[in-house]
């Protein structure tokens, strides 16, 4: 229950109708229709916060921090692809479209990027010159909606990402309204300015494993068999999607999350629908365990990814990189306090703010509008991502050579313990001070 | 003329010897011998090729083809034609579902039926079907033309944007906002050209024209029924 000055005149607040539960019944009463919202999920889930490291003592000889080196390379789609992809970091930027952010902010992703030598991710609006130009390593998303696909471009990429369904909706496509499509964002979706643009929830193309099998070398066979080919798949029931993603031929797989962002979807979607991040990983480590394909299959987990810790904890249960999405956009300034005033025009709040669907974005981030999108510098915002990625790296570093290893791939399950039954089941690590798992025999 | 045999060589081999013609085009006529109904051939090709598939295709058949001009003389499975952007891909058989989806620009000609799903998502290609085309053909069609010189099956055009459709036949059901629009003259005169691109001896003024009422372009509770 919220802190209140009432609770003193002994009033008190509904754990079931708080104010936020009644604020939105009225709001369904005014409108007639759900909330459409970006940003990812808010309410309080199982996350990496409920896990802790044991870092070395006498059992375990920790490496020097400052001194002893602590690898952050990795190597993606390594099963099939002619030119896999190597990241100097494991923490990579996650698709989002142009469309859904301004060119400036898909600018400044792909500048932030490339100086951490990592790579960005297209989105449903197709691969814009700005963001090809500015990052060394690109991925290309090739999406239900194919809106802006060409093979040109297919080729102009460093990876392929097949994406079958996103943390944030999986099942559901997205929503872009109206009010954002401008002519060059029309032009690029072939469809008229201003009419809604829906993102569709599956391939057109395809109806099943079997079907993205050969999907799949179709798109190997266009490429000639060069690039990587990444499956994306929110997480819901991972452990059967990796599954058949390997089989159906992926280089990496990335699971994303139920805290993963997105620009537009229904409120119901974001909170009600998928698995946290947390109890996604083991599902996948498990899966491609049992195949004998773990290591081989590159996993890249995202949803919810915050700091190094978060990043080493993804790699202790089995990553072998993560993908982060809002955190990234908080770093070039979304939701930023110096709009607060303007925030507060548009009926919002600085850290509150998600309506990305509106267009009206004070940051200058996720909205087309060019006077607002002047406001990010893609230089400056470029440097703030880098900066901010180079921290996460450090951090992870920081927390596995305490744990003695030399690589951050090296991190395992046993370096860490949960703090609450729910984690350590989902992680399935043991609750700190116990050996006990649980759902496992002790 | 280059013949490649399937049975000698495999797919990865035709379709790497096609796509260096796109640096320097040394050969420009292909024929494909015994394809027996083998997934993702001549895709992704990128130069004014003539490909002769004499046989059976299977999956996405000339995916993503750009400038080249492919003939399928039998059957195409699922996806013939898929994200096409130029030139010409025509089917002498039947094609299984999702023909011409998402493609962006060409000509798709079937000369027999197209299932299920003809024309799903299509951003701007031209498609001409001389038989008959399956259920929720054109679905969320963006750009381009869609002729059927045949009948049509259930929910045609549903989630229809400005894609063109013309049908000769019956049409079993319409779509979500899919209706009936009037024939005009430029309308005949658009179809008498697709018509004749697609080597199809069939009169303009049999067909009807269908179109987006474009009442659900932009999100409204009050068209939630339709949904």
């Amino acid at each position: 229950m919220s802190e209140d000055i009432n609770v003193k005149d002994g009033l008190r607040e509904s754990a079931t109708f708080d104010r936020t539960t009644m604020a939105e019944i009225r709001r369904a009463a005014d409108t007639g229709i759900y909330d459409i919202r970006g940003f990812g999920a808010k309410r309080k889930l199982p996350h990496f916060d409920d896990l802790l490291f044991l870092g070395a003592s006498m059992s375990r000889y920790p490496l020097e921090g400052y001194r002893e080196k602590c690898n952050t390379s990795v190597t993606l789609g390594t099963r099939f692809a002619k030119k896999p992809i190597v990241l100097d970091i494991p923490v990579t930027i996650a698709g989002m479209s142009f469309g859904a952010l301004s060119a400036n902010a898909k600018e400044a992703l792909g500048r932030g990027a490339s100086l951490m030598g990592t790579s960005t991710t297209t989105g449903d609006g197709g691969m814009t010159p700005e963001e090809r130009g500015q990052s060394s390593k690109l991925v290309y998303q090739y999406l239900p909606s194919r809106y802006g696909m060409n093979p040109d471009d297919l080729r102009k990429a460093d990876a392929i990402e097949v994406v079958l369904g996103q943390g944030a909706k999986p099942g559901g496509g997205g929503m872009l309204l109206g009010q954002k499509i401008t002519d060059r964002v029309a032009q690029m979706r072939t469809l008229p300015k201003g009419v809604d643009q829906r993102s569709a929830c599956r391939h057109p193309d395809w109806t099943g494993p079997d079907d993205l099998a050969i999907k799949i070398q179709e798109l190997r066979e266009i490429t000639d068999w060069q690039v990587p080919i990444y499956i994306k798949v929110g997480a819901t029931r991972t452990y059967y999607d990796v599954k058949l993603a390997v089989k159906a031929g992926a280089d990496v797989i990335v699971v994303d999350g139920m805290q993963g962002g997105t620009a537009a979807t229904q409120d119901v979607f974001i909170e009600h629908v998928g698995i946290p991040t947390l109890a996604a990983i083991p599902q996948a480590v498990q899966a491609l365990q049992e195949m004998g394909m773990h290591r081989k299959v590159q996993l890249i987990v995202s949803g919810g990814i915050r700091n190094g810790a978060d990043v080493a904890k993804c790699m202790a249960l089995g990553a072998d990189a993560v993908a982060i999405g809002t955190a990234a956009l908080v770093a070039l300034g979304c939701n930023h306090p110096m709009y607060d005033e303007e925030f507060k025009k548009i009926g919002s709040a600085a850290g509150f703010y998600d309506d990305y669907h509106e267009g009206k974005d004070p940051a200058g981030i996720s909205t087309q509008d060019p006077e607002l999108m002047k406001r990010l510098d893609p230089v400056v915002a470029g440097r703030k991502l880098a900066n901010y990625l180079n921290v996460l790296t450090l951090e992870a570093q920081t927390l596995a050579r305490a744990c003695g290893k030399n690589d951050l791939r090296n991190l395992e399950p046993e370096d860490l313990v949960a703090l609450t039954v729910e984690s350590a089941a989902m992680a399935r690590v043991p609750l700190a001070g116990t050996t006990w798992i649980p759902g496992q025999q002790f | 003329m280059k013949s490649i045999n399937l049975a000698e060589k495999t797919v990865r081999d035709l379709n790497q010897a096609l796509h260096e013609q796109a640096v320097e085009c040394t050969e420009r006529e292909w024929e494909v011998l015994e394809p027996k109904g083998q997934h993702n051939l001549a895709c992704g090709l990128d130069q004014n090729l003539s490909v002769d598939i004499k046989g059976h295709a299977g999956y996405f058949c000339a995916g993503m083809n750009k400038k080249a001009h492919v003939t399928v003389h039998g059957n195409a499975g699922q996806g013939v034609a898929e994200n096409m952007m130029s030139g010409t891909v025509r089917v002498k058989g039947d094609a299984s579902q999702a023909a011409g989806a998402t493609a962006h620009g060409g000509l798709l000609v079937i000369e027999g039926n197209a299932g299920a799903r003809c024309g799903i998502s299509m951003k701007g290609v031209d498609i001409v079907v001389k038989g008959n085309v399956g259920h929720m053909s054109c679905f969320m069609g963006q750009a381009g033309s869609l002729v059927v010189c045949g009948d049509a099956g259930d929910a045609l055009g549903d989630s229809l944007y400005e894609v063109h459709i013309y049908v000769k036949g019956s049409v079993k059901s319409l779509g979500a906002d899919c209706v009936e629009k009037e024939m005009r003259d430029e309308h005949i005169e658009e179809l008498t050209a697709l018509l004749n691109r697609a080597g199809v001896d069939e009169d303009p003024a049999q067909f009807k024209r269908y179109g987006s009422a474009r009442g659900l372009y932009n999100f409204k509770v009050d068209n939630a029924s339709a949904y």
